[in-house]
């Protein structure tokens, strides 16, 4: 979830409403979990429960900051920001 | 696949609740009588799975939430009912993408395909010429694949797959390979020979030779739009990591369902040694990937062995399980393809009567040789 994803986190707003993307299945996994996207065939890993939790809350809250503030403080803010930054890059997430 | 951590590569390591990679070899029934063949295909097995245990199947993972499934043989489109499965399983959201070689895919069933969504298709072709090609897979096989080929290309299907498995002779055409993946939108796929089935017997005069093995690396490490799956991760001991995942999945992420229900580690281990379990007994594949003993064994931490001392281990761990398996080698252990040739010495002292033989052969009886002789 870090170092390559700053290029992506640059351009990420925060003030948009985001959800998990219809094209994609997520399966629960010990680390977190695996997503797959349908489309491109891509399978992408989350690897923390907090950033599932974050992700599958995305659409109950009208911007992805206001999700970010809501979860756990076990992850830094930025970083939770990072993964949804890459996770959109990837077409996990979209906007709702 | 997303980069990994190390942490995530224990993770994989340790197992997944449900296979990443699964293949479905749906037919020991081929057309073709390939000499590497990896499942040693040609005749229908009685036992194979019905339609309905297929369908049960396909639940099962629609459950696991399998996202895609891996299908092969044997030829898959023999199966009469393979239609019904294929729709069936992307009905039920678990993709499909089979490998065939091509003889059966006539323009009427191109046409049916491309109207599917969550369908690859993988067409197997070993030679960038029919010289080339038709001594492995078998005469007239390269002028079908380019019929499929061009049979998919009038249907609009999209992006399907040009699966070579490397070999001494063809190892040379990459580039001609790469060609004819573009000429026609399609991607490359490239993969290992491996000493599984009928490989055996040819693996050594077709494996690739130390300094082909570097090509291959290098070529591949300038085109990571090549797919290649887990077959080449041994090479990144020669330098930065070929992109892939990086480790030995066979029960871990990856595992085998074999025409008559039987669970193995991995499709190139039909081995005994490697048997996990049978999708018909209760409990069905789940119980097998979660309960099995064999696949609790692999999803421990890898020894080593002779790889102890050796500074690549970290990104070849070693090898491939099956390459080694299959050549009498010791599984703790350096890869007989090891780029440092430090299994060549184990290699050269291994009896060939001790090496193990894939447990299934259902090659067709060799032709019987009619010898005429003139009376009289
Ligand atoms: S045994 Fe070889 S082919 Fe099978 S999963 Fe391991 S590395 Fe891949
Ligand atoms: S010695 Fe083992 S770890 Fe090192 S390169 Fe050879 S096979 Fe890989």
């Amino acid at each position: 979830m870090r170092g390559v994803l700053i290029a992506a986190t640059a351009s990420f707003e925060t003030d948009r409403a985001l959800r998990l993307s219809p094209q994609v299945g997520l399966r629960p996994e010990p680390f977190g979990a695996l997503a797959y996207h349908f489309d491109s065939r891509r399978l992408v890993f989350l690897k923390s429960q907090e950033l599932v939790e974050l992700v599958q809350a995305l659409s109950r809250h009208r911007t992805a900051a206001d999700a970010v503030s809501a979860a756990p403080s076990t992850h830094s803010p930025a970083s939770y920001i990072a993964a949804l930054a890459s996770l959109e890059e990837a077409g996990v997430i979209c906007e709702q | 696949m997303s980069s990994s951590t190390p942490a995530l590569v224990d993770q994989l390591k340790s197992g997944l609740d449900a296979p990443i990679c699964l293949t479905w070899e749906l037919t020991y029934a081929c057309n073709l009588e390939c000499v590497h063949c990896l499942s040693s295909s040609g005749r229908r097995d009685q036992r194979e799975l019905s339609t309905a245990e297929a369908r049960r199947v396909i639940d099962e993972l629609r459950d696991l939430q399998v996202f895609y499934v891996n299908i092969g043989g044997g030829e898959p489109l023999v199966r009469r009912d393979f239609f019904e499965i294929l729709e069936y399983s992307i009905d039920n959201h678990v993709g499909v993408k089979f490998s065939t070689n091509g003889y059966l895919l006539d323009q009427a069933k191109a046409d049916h395909l491309a109207t599917l969504d969550n369908v690859d298709v993988q067409l197997s072709l070993d030679g960038a010429d029919a010289a080339t090609n038709d001594p492995i897979r078998g005469e007239g096989s390269y002028a079908a694949v380019r019929r499929a080929i061009d049979n998919l290309g009038r249907a609009g299907f999209e992006n399907f797959k040009i699966s070579v498995v490397a070999t001494r002779h063809n190892v040379s055409q990459m580039d001609a390979f790469e060609q004819l993946a573009g000429d026609h939108g399609a991607e490359l796929r490239v993969t290992r020979l491996r000493p599984s089935g009928r490989g055996a017997d040819v693996y050594h005069e077709l494996r690739l030779t130390q300094p082909q093995q570097v090509d291959l690396y290098h070529w591949l490490l300038a085109r990571p739009h090549v797919l290649t799956g887990d077959s080449f991760f041994h090479l990144s001991a020669l330098g930065e990591p070929l992109p892939g995942l990086n480790l030995c999945g066979a029960g871990r992420v990856v595992c085998l369902i074999d025409p008559v229900g039987d669970v193995y580690a991995c499709p190139f281990v039909i081995h005994d040694e490697f048997l996990a379990g049978n999708v018909r007994s209760p409990g069905g594949f789940r119980r097998v990937w979660t309960q099995s003993e064999l696949f609790g064994a692999l999803r421990e931490p890898d020894n080593p062995g002779a790889c102890a001392s050796c500074g690549s281990y970290d990104a070849c761990g070693g090898g491939c399980l099956a390459t080694k398996f299959f050549t009498g080698l010791p599984l703790a252990g350096p890869d007989p393809d090891c780029v440092f040739g430090n299994a060549d010495d184990a290699l050269s002292g291994i009896d060939p009567q001790s090496v193990p033989r894939a447990s299934q052969d259902h090659s067709k009886p060799a032709r019987t040789k009619v010898v005429l002789t003139r009376k009289g």
